[in-house]
């Protein structure tokens, strides 16, 4: 079972996988802090003029035992001003809970909802984070869609992110 | 005779000129907010932007415009030593204007010989006594503004009452960002102020040995377009001292415009 799961993970990696496809990995760094709350991270595509092209994921506080968490959304102001301000949140198959520290690895495929009939050309991948009581951080990793040859880069944060990468998968 | 006249007028002029040396200011807890939120807001008169530190500002005349153009009710208004607060349910999506509108009439007299000055509104008028002579009546329009959107930006709370100055928003009040450019145009009786004079302070005055006063003058659209330096509140100015009164008594009118802006960090 656990080597089946590191081949899936190495054919991710390696984009050894049939179609195209956009795999994206974002590291929540572990920080040393008093008072920790898990980040906000919303990931999306925009293109070249910082449009909004595709929201790929939002990780928000959604306990409904706990306050309503859509009021901090606008904390990730970047992505707020893009867009996010106009979706009815929650929206199916992009937002989501809060992640721990780690790296945490989303994988699309080309007839997915998210890239489904994105049109070839320059873009760039946004992540932007911000914590409770913390920090804010956006990056961004440009890349074209879709890609001849298996495609890699990356950006690395300083404060609210970890390294932040991208694999095209022609 | 002649001199005292001049005297008079004089006055008549520095009363408006006077109320001007303070900001008058409305400043909200938040301007950019999810929906279904509230706002709480700050109302003073000050030198510094933004402390309460003078006097309140009245809000007896606070207007609360929802996204759909309706009049909402301000919640737990007080007015307190140094300023008047009052919280806002942002319970439609979309832009909301806070809007505080002053008219006043001012009057300059003599009476038995002894130099007068009233000050009131344009149906208090007869308070004025029949026997008040070198009567010089001035009117003012004021209005006191900002803005503040749940979700996404909307522009039906913008509508002008074509009445004094105003401002309509060519960039939306709650889309600034430090770095970018934004423009509005003026309006004074609902037509472009042309080459009126704008004046934009950053907050923080307290903190720092300069006003940083920008200074603008609109074009023939009565466009005027600000480059914001840094993230921050900022304050708005316009006034413009003219004769096309609404009171038949009176000589001058003295309008004013003024604007609370939150411009955001990229």
């Amino acid at each position: 079972m656990r080597s089946l799961l590191s081949i899936a993970v190495l054919l991710i990696l390696t984009g050894q996988s049939w179609g195209k496809e956009l795999t994206v990995s974002v590291e929540i760094p572990r920080l040393n802090v008093a008072e920790y709350h898990r980040p906000y991270i919303a990931i999306w595509i925009e293109h070249a003029d910082q449009r909004v092209a595709r929201h790929l994921a939002v990780w928000y506080q959604t306990d409904p035992k706990k306050e309503d968490g859509r009021e901090w959304l606008k904390d990730m102001r970047q992505w707020w001003r893009r867009g996010g301000r106009s979706l009815q949140m929650p929206v199916d198959g992009i937002t989501g809970a809060t992640r721990p520290v780690g790296t945490h690895t989303l994988t699309f495929k080309e007839d997915s909802k998210q890239l489904e009939a994105l049109a070839p050309g320059k873009y760039n991948l946004v992540v932007e984070a911000a914590r409770e009581v913390g920090g804010r951080e956006l990056l961004r990793v440009p890349f074209e869609w879709p890609a001849n040859q298996q495609t890699r880069a990356s950006a690395k944060g300083t404060s609210e992110l970890g390294t932040v990468s991208l694999a095209i998968a022609p | 005779m002649k001199h005292s006249m001049k005297i008079v007028f004089l006055a008549a002029a520095l009363v408006p000129a006077l109320s001007h040396a303070h900001k008058a200011w409305l400043l909200p807890s938040a301007t950019v907010l999810a929906p279904d939120q509230w706002i709480t807001v700050d109302a003073a008169v000050s030198n510094d932007l933004f402390y309460f530190n003078h006097v309140p500002l009245r809000l007896d005349s606070l207007t609360v415009l929802a996204p759909d153009g309706s009049k909402l009710e301000a919640q737990n208004p007080s007015t307190g030593k140094y300023r008047s607060t009052f919280d806002v349910h942002l319970n439609q999506p979309g832009t909301y204007k806070l809007a505080i509108l002053n008219r006043g009439v001012f009057a300059t007299y003599q009476q038995n010989g002894a130099d007068k000055r009233w000050r009131g509104s344009a149906e208090r008028l007869a308070e004025i006594p029949k026997d008040a002579k070198n009567l010089q009546v001035s009117e003012s329009i004021g209005r006191i503004e900002t803005f503040v959107t749940a979700g996404e930006p909307t522009d039906k709370a913008f509508q002008p009452a074509n009445t004094g100055l105003e401002l309509v928003p060519v960039t939306h009040p709650n889309d600034l960002y430090a770095g970018e450019a934004a423009k509005f145009r003026l309006l004074l009786d609902g037509k472009p102020a042309t080459n009126l004079d704008v004046v934009i302070v950053p907050g923080g005055t307290r903190y720092r040995d300069q006003q940083n006063e920008m200074s603008f003058k609109a074009d023939t659209h009565g466009e005027i377009t600000v480059t914001w330096p840094d993230p921050g509140m900022y304050w708005l100015e316009a006034t413009l001292q003219d004769e096309k009164t609404t009171l038949p008594q009176a000589k001058r009118r003295r309008a004013s415009y003024v604007a609370t802006f939150e411009v955001l960090p990229q």
